[in-house]
């Protein structure tokens, strides 16, 4: 039996009422390993204004690199009751900020290694079907340079659109989202 | 990681495009470059475990929230969430919120001169059984104008969210009712250009869940995307 998926429609401007009473800021908050840091920043559209009626969901693995879910089937440990899963609302000014805890690597395709990553799927007004994009980590150029999927982008003025910046001298990184024009973000068809 | 099996593509016009000119919204929220197509790794083959630790008993019923009765027609909702396999999606988490019958949602962007009802918040959340089998129990929303464009109305629906196994089954979406004649009018009812995909989002009336003496009932099934490859087709 074949079935048509049923298709994806916008979050529309009362997004907030059916999706953040399970809102998480704080996916560190189980987390007994990795070092603690906070993401934080804005989202733009195409005009350069913030935009104040999106949500942001995020997901990662653990310090050890492994996900929080049966469907991981890697031989890691888990980390307790820390599940990678994140929610959040950008506020009036399109801001949004989380803590989590810097994930570990994970596979990639065949026999490679994926970057220390985040998954980001953003849903907002004005938007028929969420968008997928990544946060990778200023301070891991190394593991950057040869992970699979920044390896996708030809372009490669566009990879620091998915490159956290970490402050100097402390455990937070800046990552914003531009939906259109200059630094519009590397969104992922997958 | 050769034993990841990952989840089929849409069929062309099945999905929304990201532009799509008649939602105005849309035009400066929407990529204007191609995105860049990749493989479903393990970080998309996986996501967030919800259990029903998250979900209250009365949590599925939006007229039983507050101290009276919503006023509004009394309905009964349910359907069964799947794949495209046809397979069942099991204890999985749905969200959902509607505006209240008179198409006002308690949300200080909300202007439109229409009651609010105190006993009335317009969300609800369940985790599917073990057949994949949701039910909510809640009163018809309203229809609401917006200012898309002259005269713009939206249908009544409700929003929907949806997890299944992995991000890569993520969806949210919205449901419409039979016979509605504002359907046809709708820029994003309509964002979807294959007929039987938009027809997907149209709930039927149903005598089989309808309560004498209590409430309508409607159905509706929700259907994730599938993997590529099932054990459930080899045996064709």
């Amino acid at each position: 039996m074949t079935l048509v998926p049923t298709a994806s429609s916008t979050v529309g401007p009362y997004l907030h009422i059916g999706l953040t009473p399970l809102q998480v800021y704080d996916i560190a908050k189980d987390a007994s390993k990795g070092e603690k840091i906070v993401i934080s920043g804005r989202v733009f559209d195409g005009e350069g204004q913030p935009v104040p009626d999106a949500l942001l969901e995020f997901w990662q693995a653990n310090a050890d690199g492994k996900y929080a879910t049966p469907e991981d089937s890697q031989d890691k440990p888990l980390d307790g009751k820390f599940t990678g899963f994140g929610r959040i609302p950008t506020d009036k000014e399109g801001r949004f900020s989380f803590t989590t805890v810097k994930p570990g690597a994970v596979p990639g395709p065949g026999n490679t290694l994926q970057a220390p990553h985040i998954l980001v799927c953003v849903f907002m007004r004005g938007m028929l079907k969420h968008l997928y994009t990544r946060i990778y980590f200023s301070d891991e150029a190394a593991a950057n340079a040869n992970d699979p999927v920044l390896g996708l982008i030809e372009d490669a003025s566009r990879k620091p659109t998915l490159i956290g910046e970490r402050t100097a001298g402390k455990a937070e990184y800046r990552w914003d989202i531009r939906m259109q024009g200059e630094g519009e973000t590397v969104f992922f068809d997958c | 990681m050769s034993d990841l099996i990952g989840y089929k593509r849409p069929a062309p016009g099945t999905q929304p495009n990201y532009l799509h000119a008649p939602y105005q919204s849309s035009i400066k929220r929407a990529p204007n470059k191609p995105l860049i197509r990749m493989p479903q790794t393990l970080t998309e083959l996986t996501g967030p475990v919800y259990g029903h630790e998250r979900v209250g008993p009365l949590d599925n019923d939006l007229t039983k929230q507050h101290a009276g009765e919503p006023l509004g027609e009394r309905m009964i909702l349910s359907g069964r969430l799947l794949d495209e396999n046809g397979r069942p999606v099991p204890h999985s988490l749905i969200e959902i919120w509607q505006a209240n019958a008179c198409g006002r949602y308690p949300h200080p962007g909300d202007q439109h001169d229409a009651p609010l009802d105190p006993n009335f918040t317009g969300y609800g959340r369940t985790v599917t059984d073990s057949e994949g089998r949701y039910r909510f129990v809640t009163i018809k929303p309203g229809a609401y104008p917006w200012r898309n464009h002259h005269n713009a109305w939206r249908p009544q629906h409700i929003h929907f969210s949806l997890f299944g196994p992995s991000f890569m089954t993520r969806l949210v979406t919205q449901m419409y009712f039979p016979g509605d004649p504002l359907l046809p009018f709708d820029p994003i009812f309509n964002c979807v250009t294959d007929q039987r995909a938009r027809d997907s989002m149209v709930s039927k009336f149903d005598f089989e869940t309808t309560i004498p003496e209590f409430a309508l009932g409607y159905a509706w099934d929700i259907v994730l995307r599938g993997r590529d490859a099932t054990p459930m087709e080899n045996k064709k």
